[in-house]
């Protein structure tokens, strides 16, 4: 019997909902499962370390509260990510389009103190959205103008980003009175957040993402250029025939996604930290998750709000596995890995079936 | 078996038929060539050349019939199969690694040396060039050669894996008329060696320059096989293109309005950037069809995409009633009312969008589709519903994909968004392939209503049958230009064969 | 002002070690055809590895060795699911990021402050390393740093001048002639990303085993981000792959000794990844493209046409 096993792909037509349901809700588990045997075998108890990450997450008012504060970032990042990738726009560089938002309204916090509240808080958001997306207009012009890949260009601006931010706190911001910190100095109240206390949700952001989420569904699905963003994405050749712009598809949905990143940036710095700190301090990769958050979401806006709390409920279950359990907070990240493995491994039986095939040896 | 072939019989196949989903593209055909010799297959588009020579090199398993090779008997079941028993094939397009070197073309997917395992085979380029003029530079990379140089890398290819048979595709389609020269050169000596050439066209003139035999398939079946020197160009024509025409559509004759569309020496280039579209100049009126015959790739495409808006013209003139629309975006062409059923149905359709917001695709940005910046689902729902009724779509609801219809009902979706708000010009590119007879004589009938309601309308098409039936007057494309346009009722079978095979030019009458 | 020159060309190389084996691997795998976003996380599951065997066994090269293999494992993953599986290259780079980072940090929480247990002695090149300037600039460096070095001319020999080179290459430009004349595109491009995973792991043995000799969470600290950058920089050429790590790695050491000259490191910092974009931007056109652009079918699952 000399021959091989492959396995074929071959396109299937339609889906039925049930079924892409049933594998997203097949593939969870298995990654759950997968990982449950991945720390076994790094010795940590896994049902134990599932609890403490539900009841850190979920399971308390303070849990609650704290994963609502990490799905606020996720969330208007996850929901400006889904425009881009209906367009077939490969953004991946939130992170950094993210913390430009944090540095113009840093910008704006820091130059005009004395401004009142009512004026200066949209104004940070203004600029942080206006940063954002002007950052992630450099990939899309590059994109659009002379077809140059965008994955890797706006990967590339993370890290310039990032190294603007170090060079910023550890520079000309540099804070005062923080002891050496990489920190600017703290906002002036009137550039504060307000907080639904004594939580630590700053609820303008909140509101802003959850509407952020409805528009962008609106947008898609109900307007003229959302029409144009799915089909553009569905079918290149098919959006010139009918007349569409190209360029300024690209365009709207990288300013998009970028504006949506650089007010989740403004959040972090004005509701959570109060001033401007070193890359990580202020995200620790949100623009990232928030990719898994888009995926898990099948790009539909609104279903980002809930995977954002998923996402946002896993960082906090991480805190609490690192108190409880004594393990490092990047553990989650093996949550995030796998879940992404496993979700896009599981989208490969919704679109094609898979045969096993025993072939002989001719 | 072996006594039915001769020992000078290279190649024997017999009874091949191939059987494609809705067409019969081989039809028994029976085909053999002799050592030494150039033995030309030809025919128009769909005849079934590349599908014969495709099953000969592996490509397709044929569903019935028996190859014999050298007066063995053999089955190929892959490409690698017919290279074992000393077939080589070229492409159309060709099958070269672009920023490879020639040479590691010619070596690549060989067992050898592994270290510089160019070296054996530069001796051999060298060879090759000498007793074919195969001249190529070994180290030059594909994409700085010309079109020419590289069809010689692939013939360098096939020689190289032991070739004695070469099957050579269209192999002049795009060449310079200096390099067809070159090429028949080669071919000869090839043959002088002894190897068995070939050769697919469509084109008369290149039967007789080169080949010793010709065949002459038409639609899947073999109608003649001649010695090239007992015939001449005006009966292979007829054999190749003379069908009886076997029904003929009700048509009224047409009343013919102002000119809509004038094209004035019109230039554009193909995706590789050569000319495509050669002085091209002719006009159409109101309430008339003008087909435009000619076997494919010879810039029927280019000149559509080029009318369209979906390709930029290099030179020349477009008006549309009287207005210049040359270099216009599609969106301005749309808004002036020219439709457009793309020959590729992928084009005109996005697959997973609902089937009314298929119909919508060209016009969802006017009224009342959209409002302000919203899309009014009710109006295009209305829309929808009344086009599905009106041209009898079938399908589920108007929220199904468009993926999910038949392909007929998903033509019927393009044709009933390009044709139903009676377009001042209507482009139409091989409506009907692919398609079986009940929505062929739709398609058609449709095509006549649109013309009798004062629609100018542009018909291209392989399917030289359609374009005699529905137009009223026939140009004929060959290599980027019109060799001549007729009237309908003057043309026959003989001329317009002969000049879609590039054997005769008329002059073009300037106005209608 | 000589006397720093020197300082910091000798630092440049051993910063720029890690940084070229996962440049090597990554190179090689994109010359397939496959971009692997994983870099990171294969080299920081590496540096854990080499820390983790090295501590256990008291052998830096068993270290090194079980690096390269446990980062070949996590590069399959990437494989089977962007070659077999075709999911999206980019998001499954990623995810394998991720998946790297967390599993380190899961792992390596025992190796938190631990002292190594043993170290590489320099490796000086007799008679050659007591060259005045020369010497030390070139010829006393630990073994893996020539590892490294060797390393580049076998790649560029490979790619260029073997059977296996001109398959590899073909494979990532255009899988689909390739597959036409016999070659098998999924196991070689499984082999390039398996390949490219074996020498991510060495980067990152090098930065717990050598260059730091300690584990310490997240140290890569953006090195494979680094790498990825690299493979654009030096446009998919292993020669130049040498020159750009030297180069980044320089740039990295610099920046401590221009701060106090008011230079900010920061600022520097940014100059490798804008000359990425820049890289990209000229190699994006057609003509440059064919020369030193990026392979064709890069980023392109292959599907034979099925008939």
């Amino acid at each position: 019997m000399k021959g091989w096993l492959s396995l074929r792909l071959e396109k299937r037509l339609a889906v039925p909902r049930w079924l892409e349901y049933l594998t997203l809700a097949l593939s969870l588990l298995l990654a759950l499962a997968v990982i449950a045997v991945l720390f076994r075998a790094l010795g940590v108890n896994p049902i134990v370390a599932y609890q403490r990450i539900f009841r850190g997450a979920f399971g308390s008012l303070y849990g609650l509260s704290e994963t609502i504060v990490k799905a606020i970032p996720l969330m208007l990042v996850g929901v400006g990510l889904t425009i881009a990738f209906r367009a077939r726009v490969y953004n991946i560089g939130a992170e950094g389009q993210l913390l430009v938002g944090a540095i113009c309204a840093t910008g704006l916090a820091l130059a005009c103190p004395n401004w009142p509240a009512w004026l200066l808080l949209p104004g940070m958001f203004v600029v942080g959205f206006v940063g954002g997306a002007l950052w992630a207009m450099i990939p899309a012009l590059l994109k659009a103008r002379f077809r140059v890949d965008e994955v890797l260009s706006s990967l590339m601006m993370v890290y310039i980003a990032s190294e603007l931010v170090n060079y910023l706190v550890y520079g000309p911001w540099k804070g005062a009175k923080e002891m050496g910190f990489p920190y600017t100095d703290k906002f002036s109240p009137s550039a504060q957040l307000p907080r639904l206390l004594p939580t630590r949700i700053h609820y303008p952001t909140l509101i802003l993402a959850v509407v952020s989420a409805v528009l962008a569904y609106l947008l898609i699905q109900r307007t003229k250029w959302g029409f144009e963003i799915r089909v553009t994405g569905e079918n290149p050749e098919a959006a010139r025939y009918a007349g569409m712009n190209y360029f300024t598809t690209v365009l709207l949905v990288m300013l998009l996604s970028g504006g949506l990143a650089g007010l989740a940036g403004v959040g972090e710095v004005a509701g959570i930290h109060y001033r401007l700190r070193y890359p990580q301090g202020v995200s620790p990769g949100y623009g990232f998750t928030a990719i898994i958050v888009a995926w898990l979401a099948r790009l539909n806006p609104l279903a980002v709000i809930l995977t954002a709390l998923l996402l946002g409920g896993l960082l906090v279950g991480g805190d609490a596995i690192q108190v409880a359990l004594g393990l490092p907070v990047a553990t989650m990240y093996i949550f995030n890995g796998v879940i992404l493995l496993f979700v896009l491994g599981g989208e490969v039986f919704t679109r094609y079936q898979i045969r096993l095939e025993w072939r002989r040896k001719t | 078996m072996s006594d039915q072939t001769g020992s000078d019989v290279a190649v024997a196949m017999h009874g091949i038929v191939k059987r494609f989903p809705g067409v019969l593209a081989n039809d028994h055909v029976s085909f053999e060539a002799r050592f030494g010799e150039v033995h030309a297959l030809l025919g128009e588009n769909g005849a079934g050349k590349t599908t014969l020579m495709n099953i000969l090199y592996g490509i397709y398993r044929p569903d019935e019939g028996e190859i014999y090779i050298k007066g063995r008997r053999v089955t190929i079941r892959s490409p690698r199969d017919a290279i074992r028993l000393g077939i080589g094939m070229v492409h159309q397009q060709y099958r070269l690694v672009s920023t490879h070197t020639v040479v590691e073309n010619v070596i690549l997917g060989l067992p050898g040396n592994f270290f510089f395992p160019d070296r054996a085979a530069r001796r051999k380029l060298e060879e090759f060039s000498e007793k074919y003029g195969l001249h190529v530079d070994p180290e030059a990379r594909i994409w700085q050669l010309s079109s020419g140089e590289q069809q010689r890398v692939e013939i360098i290819k096939a020689l190289y894996r032991g070739a004695e048979i070469l099957i050579l595709d269209e192999p002049t389609s795009m060449l310079t008329p200096g390099e067809i020269d070159e090429l028949l050169g080669v071919i000869r000596r090839m043959a002088a060696e002894g190897h068995t050439v070939i050769f697919i066209t469509h084109k008369l003139d290149e039967v007789f320059d080169i080949s010793d035999r010709v065949t002459v398939l038409r639609q899947g079946k073999v109608v003649a096989t001649l010695e090239t020197a007992r015939t001449d160009k005006p009966s292979l024509a007829r054999l190749m293109v003379g069908r009886e025409v076997l029904f003929r559509l009700e048509k009224r004759p047409a009343s013919v309005g102002q000119t809509v569309l004038r094209v004035e020496g019109l230039h554009a280039l193909n995706d590789r950037g050569l000319p495509a579209v050669r002085n091209v100049s002719f006009a159409i009126a109101a309430g008339e069809i003008l087909g435009i015959a000619g076997v494919a790739g010879n810039g029927q495409r280019e000149l559509v995409e080029a009318l369209v808006g979906l390709r930029p013209s290099t030179q020349g003139r477009v008006f549309i009633k009287e207005q210049e629309v040359t270099h216009q975006p599609p969106r301005t062409l749309i808004e002036r009312g020219v439709c457009y059923i793309p020959g590729e149905r992928l084009i005109g359709l996005v697959p997973s969008l609902s089937v009314a917001e298929n119909l919508i695709l060209r016009n969802y940005c006017q009224a009342p589709f959209t409002q302000g910046a919203f899309l009014n689902y009710g109006a295009i729902n209305e829309y929808a519903d009344h086009l599905v009724a009106q041209y009898s779509v079938a399908t589920p609801s108007l929220k199904t994909p468009v993926k999910l219809l038949s392909g007929g009902n998903i033509q019927r979706v393009i044709l009933a968004r390009e044709t139903c708000r009676a377009p001042t010009l209507l482009v139409a590119a091989h409506p009907t392939s692919g398609l079986d007879v009940g929505a062929t004589e739709y398609i058609r009938q449709l095509l006549l209503a649109q013309r009798d309601q004062g629609t100018a309308v542009l018909l291209v098409s392989e399917d030289l049958e359609e374009v005699l039936q529905l137009s009223d007057r026939i140009a004929v494309m060959f290599e980027g230009q019109i060799m001549g346009i007729l009237p309908a009722d003057q043309a026959d079978l003989e001329t317009i064969g002969l000049m879609m095979a590039g054997a005769k030019k008329m002059s073009v009458p300037e106005v209608v | 002002m000589w006397d720093f020159i020197l300082l910091v060309l000798r630092a440049a190389i051993p910063a720029g070690t890690p940084l070229l084996f996962g440049t090597l691997g990554e190179v090689t795998a994109e010359r397939s055809g496959v971009l692997n976003l994983g870099v990171e996380g294969m080299m920081i599951v590496g540096a854990v590895t080499a820390f983790g065997v090295t501590q256990s066994t008291g052998n830096i090269w068993l270290g090194v060795a079980a690096a390269a293999l446990v980062g070949g494992i996590l590069a399959l993953v990437h494989a089977f699911a962007s070659i077999t599986l075709r999911v999206n290259q980019v998001v499954s780079g990623l995810a394998l990021t991720m998946l790297g980072l967390g599993l380190s940090g899961l792992v390596g929480k025992r190796y938190i402050g631990m002292p190594p247990r043993t170290r590489f002695a320099p490796l000086a090149v007799p008679g050659l390393s007591d060259l005045p300037i020369i010497g030390p600039l070139f010829f006393r460096y630990d073994p893996l740093v020539y590892l490294a070095i060797a390393l580049v001319p076998v790649l560029w020999f490979i790619l260029y001048k073997t059977r296996w080179g001109i398959t590899l290459r073909s494979v990532g430009e255009s899988p689909a002639t390739a597959d036409a004349l016999g070659v098998n595109v999924f196991r070689v491009r499984y082999l390039a990303v398996f390949f490219g995973g074996l020498m991510a792991g060495v980067g990152g043995a090098y930065l717990s085993v050598v260059y730091t000799t300690a584990w310490i969470e997240g140290m890569t600290a953006g090195a494979g981000w680094i790498v990825i950058a690299l493979t654009i920089f030096a446009m998919w050429d292993p020669v130049r792959a040498l020159l750009g790590a030297y180069l980044f790695g320089g740039v990295r050491v610099l920046q401590y000794r221009l701060q106090p000259l008011g230079i900010s490191p920061n600022l520097l910092n940014m100059l490798p990844f804008i000359f990425t974009i820049l890289v990209l931007l000229v190699s994006a056109g057609e003509a440059m493209r064919k020369r030193i652009g990026a392979p064709e079918a890069l980023m392109q699952p292959y599907m034979r046409e099925e008939r």
